[in-house]
Parts: C-alpha cells; structure tokens; sequence
C-alpha cells in the first residue's frame, strides 16, 4: 500500500486566514457589548473586525518555532558570557551603570506590556487583533525574562542591581517610566494600542534597543546587546502592528480620526520625554559612542517617524505639535538630564561623574552650537570642585511635572538659559508642568493626572520612610531614610564613581584576570 | 519620497541576505554600525526569496527574517516569494 501524502502545503496568506479567521463566536445569553465592555467606552467606531491583518502574517506554530530558536541562540550566549567572565570584557566599570537604569527603569516596562496586551486581547471582539496581542503579550514576558536573567550576571558581581522590582515602584526617576506605563494601561484599549503599540514601539523603542544595543556591543557587553536585538527581532513585529492599529482605526470610520489624533499627540509627547534617560546614557553613560543622542534622534525620530508621518498624512493625521519642541530640544536634551542625574547622585541607585576631558571634546563636536556655551563651564566647574573634594550634592527636592514625573529640569524651547515652568488652577490645588504639551495632557484629563503619584511629594509627606521612622526625632536624617526605604544601600549603590566599590573591584578583577598573582 | 529601512543583525545567518537585498535593490545603501547592518531605501525595498537561496544554497523561508531583524520602518506586503517595504507617500 502506498504511502499517504500529506497535502499540498499552505502557503502564507491561506495558513494566515486559517489560523486567524473563525476562531471567534458570538455570544447568545448575553449581550456582547457586556462581554467586550471596553470596545465602546472610548468612541472609536469598528465596523468589520476582518479588514484586520497582521502583514507579518504570524501564526501560531510559526510563532512558537521562531521564538524557541530566538531562545536557544540567546541563552547559548548568555551561558558563554557566565562561563568566560563576560562582565570583565566591558570598556570600562562605568558602563555597568547603564545596565543598572536598564534594568530598574525599562525590564518592569516589559513586563507591564505583557500585562497590558493580555488585558486588551481580551478586551478585543475581533480575532486577528486577539492573535497579535496574544503573541506580543508572550514577547513582552520574554524580554522580561531575558533581560532579568542577561543582567543577573552582572548582579552576581556589581552594587544597585540587588532589588530592582522593589525600587521601580518607590525610586524618584524610575516613576517617569512607571507612570508612563501606568497612565497607558489605565487608559481603554484602543488608546493602550496607539500608547504602546503606536508611539512606543513604533516611533520609540528604535532609539533604545537599536543605536543603544549598538553601543553595548561596541562596549563588549556581549550578554546586553543580545537580548536587546533578540527583543527588537520582536519590537519589528509589535511596531508593524503598531502602525497596522493606526490604520486600521482610521480605516473604519472617518469619525475616528480626532480622537487618534488627540492621542498621537499625547504619546508622542509622553514616549519622547522617557526618551530623555535614554539621550544620557547614550551621551553620558557608553564610555564608547556609536553615535550622539542628537544623531540618533535625526534617524530615528525624524527620518523615520517623519516618514511615518508623511504616509499618515492620506487619512488626515498631522504631525504632532510637540515634535518641534522636541526637535529644539534635541541639543539640549542629554547634558541636562545627566547634570541633573550628577546633583543627585546621592539619591540614586547608580553611581555619576563628570565626562572626562576628551569626552567633553566629542561632546563638544557633537554638539556644536550648545555644549561649549551652556555646558561645559558647568561641567568642568563641577569636575574642578570634585578634585578639590567639594562634589556637588544637591540636597534640596525638586519641583515634579504633574504629567510627566520628570524634575522641572528641562529650559524654555527657545531659550536654554530659563526653566520652563507652566501651571494650571484645578479645583483647590495649583499643578505644575514642564512643558506646554504636558499641561495640555493634563487639563485634557485632570482628573486622571491629580492622582498621580510624585515621588517629591510623597517624600515630604512622609510616605517614603521605612515603617517606625520618627521625623521629629532629633538625630533624623531624612535622605538616609528615604534611601533605606528604596533600598539603595548607602555608599555602596550611590555617590560618585570614583572612589565606588564598583570601580575597586572591576579594576582588581581584571586585574586578576590578566595575571597569575 | 520617504526612505524605508531593515536592520539585521551581523552574523554568518544574514551575510547572504544582505547580499541578495543588496543585488536586488540596486538603490539600496548599507550601513554598518557595531554589531548590527542597517539597510536604507528611497522608497521601498523588495527582499526575493529565491535570491537567498540562491546564495544560501539552501529552502529559505521568508519568516527566517524574524530571527535575526532587528528593526524596519514602512508598510509591510509579506507572500511566500516576497517581502516588500514601502510608504505610501
């Protein structure tokens, strides 16, 4: 007898259809709008679930196959860098600190992502949505994962890295990408789609994972640039789907636009401020640089998000007013930012210092019209008090912007000698902003942004103390209370660079590890 | 027109994929940067499967791509032979 042939074998757009179309049903003892209460809540108008389509055209089996080999090539080197001291390899011991932001700041990120597209591919009636959120849901588990375990190897060995979950909820600068994460989960699903799906893997997570992971390998950390292209392998299905959202959206009904409008310009402004850690590790944190934080946004953001914009402009979406604030910014974004980081390096989970001599001089080159002029006097002011042993700690709390959580750090986009500051009257209480475009997303949703949680305020209000603290005991230290609080050892996880535990031990290890005695 | 772009890794896997994107979209312009290739177009750009296999010298399924892409921009027009990005504008 003959052996049966399999059938002829499905070719893309069939498996797709296959795989994504009939798989939903309707409901018969109660009314759908009761099982999706979502889809409705926030105006936007879909009439015909099918025009969805992934252009990946990812099914399932695919899905599970690309993904298990994505895995082994990323843990096969994640072992090698354990086995062969890989941590020992890097530039130098500062880098390290970059890793520590990543992992306190962005790795809970991901996992809020996967929360987050588990909830909406609930919250969805149509089938092909459901599949892509289902499997970005997966994705973001795993870069949780992944970047967990990559930096545990480095935990093994380096100060600040020790509870990262814990600080992430309590940390001063680590509610920016907290609350960032926070108002985009809170929001309905289809704003959750344009915050996450849109703005911050389309037009965002290219700054990050993309020139950034370049710098960590031109760094020699060979264990941090593989999970992050191995996350950006899936950061291009999410930002496909992130646009394929905006079209769809728009696609079903012309009533739609205004309200993806009004929400592009809310991400986009929202993303480009968390964006403002990542200019300074480029410029500040990669002891060698691929390229400068300006450089890489006149790529990514303006190139590339340009283009997006212009191909968005046939259903009538502009380009978000921000965009030339933050483009004002751009020569200004990372020196502000680190010297904001340098004042309070006390109050940090990661150590600062001052750019060394030749730094300052590719800085300068880098930024041409801004670093000499604004910058640098400060800069070597700072390093001259340094060597003289007055490091500059700023022990006074900054003012928060209500939106973006950011201390009030950032200068009037046409002039870089003057703080912007921006208020708005609500009710009994005055908020302030950093920006024009943070006060406008708060007097669209104030309700919403009251509720914010600033770690500023919270401190003075005595929320930030380890229980049993008594602020009117007359030994009390209120920073050294803060700190215990977030868990942020001091001396060994904060202050300078020079001088850490980090810096002895790295430069003994490697020592070690050239030598025999 | 706007530019289109696809970065990949750098690896033994991708040498002959960007060898064929880079034949068959004459355009094209490679960047090279640590650890990482990125590939501009004005436009779009095509990536055809047979011609990496032709220089693989094996079956290549376009959802390989996945493993080692690293990011993209464009609308995306994926088939079983064909990978094409472009923007509409």
């Amino acid at each position: 007898m003959d052996t049966k042939t399999a059938g002829r074998k499905l070719g893309l757009k069939e498996k797709y259809a296959h795989m994504t179309r009939g798989l939903g049903w309707d409901t018969t003892y109660q009314p759908k709008e009761k099982v999706f209460p979502f889809e409705q809540m926030e105006g936007i108008k879909i009439h015909d679930w099918d025009k969805w389509e992934d252009p990946f055209r990812l099914t399932m089996d695919a899905y599970w196959k690309y993904q298990a080999e994505k895995e082994r090539k990323l843990y096969a080197i994640i072992d090698a860098f354990a086995q062969n001291n890989g941590h020992l390899n890097v530039t130098d011991a500062r880098y390290i600190n970059v890793l520590k932001l990543f992992l306190t700041g962005v790795s809970p990120l991901e996992y809020m992502a996967h929360r987050g597209f588990a909830h909406v591919g609930r919250q969805f009636s149509g089938v092909g949505p459901r599949v892509a959120c289902q499997m970005q849901a997966l994705d973001e588990l795993r870069h949780s994962q992944t970047q967990i375990h990559a930096i545990s190897n480095y935990n093994k060995h380096y100060n600040g890295m020790h509870d990262f979950r814990h600080m992430h909820d309590r940390v001063w600068y680590l509610s920016v990408p907290k609350s960032f994460f926070d108002d985009a989960v809170s929001a309905g699903p289809f704003e959750f789609m344009v915050a996450i799906g849109f703005s911050f893997e389309y037009v965002l997570t290219n700054l990050l994972f993309v020139p950034f992971m370049s710098g960590a390998a031109y760094n020699g950390d060979m264990g941090t640039v593989t999970f992050g292209f191995s996350a950006q392998s899936d950061e291009a299905r999410h930002m496909t789907l992130g646009l394929e959202v905006i079209k769809f959206i728009l696609e079903q009904d012309p009533a739609n636009l205004p309200i993806v409008q009004k929400w592009i310009d809310k991400w986009s402004w929202r993303g480009i401020r968390v964006l403002t850690l990542v200019a300074m590790m480029m410029d500040y944190m990669l002891p060698k640089r691929v390229m400068s934080w300006k450089e890489s946004w006149e790529i990514y953001f303006e190139q590339n998000a340009g283009a997006l914009f212009k191909d968005l402009a046939r259903y009538g979406i502009t380009v978000p007013e921000c965009v030339t604030t933050a483009t004002k910014e751009k020569d200004h974004l990372s020196h502000q930012a680190w010297s904001t980081f340098y004042q309070y390096g006390a109050a940090a989970a990661f150590h600062t210092w001052m750019p060394s001599p030749d730094e300052m001089d590719w800085l300068s080159a880098k930024y041409p019209d801004t670093f000499d002029k604004h910058y640098r006097p400060r800069f070597e002011y700072w390093r001259e008090q340094e060597a003289a042993g007055n490091r500059f700690y700023n022990k006074t709390l900054p003012m928060l912007c209500q939106v973006c959580q950011i201390p009030m750090l950032f200068t009037e986009p046409d002039d870089p000698t003057k703080i912007a500051y921006r208020e708005t009257q609500y009710k009994e209480d005055k908020y302030h902003f950093c920006s024009d475009h943070c006060q406008h997303i708060f007097e669209d949703e104030p309700e919403k942004y009251v509720q914010a949680w600033l770690p500023v305020h919270q401190i003075y209000q005595g929320n930030c103390f380890p229980e049993g603290t008594d602020p009117t005991a007359p030994d009390f230290d209120p920073l050294a209370a803060v700190l215990q609080w977030y868990h942020i050892e001091f001396g060994a996880d904060n202050l300078a660079f020079e001088g850490s535990e980090d810096e002895k031990n790295f430069a003994m290890w490697r020592g070690m590890a050239t030598q025999n005695s | 027109m706007s530019k289109v772009f696809i970065a990949f890794q750098l690896n033994d896997d991708t040498r002959s994929i960007i060898e064929a994107i880079l034949a068959d979209n004459p355009h094209a312009v490679l960047n090279e940067a640590p650890a990482m290739v990125k590939i501009d177009a004005e436009g779009s750009l095509t990536i055809h499967r047979s011609s990496i296999e032709a220089l693989l010298g094996r079956d290549f399924d376009l959802q390989e791509l996945h493993l080692n892409l690293i990011s993209l921009s464009g609308n995306i027009d994926e088939t079983d032979d064909e990978f094409t990005l472009a923007w509409a504008n």
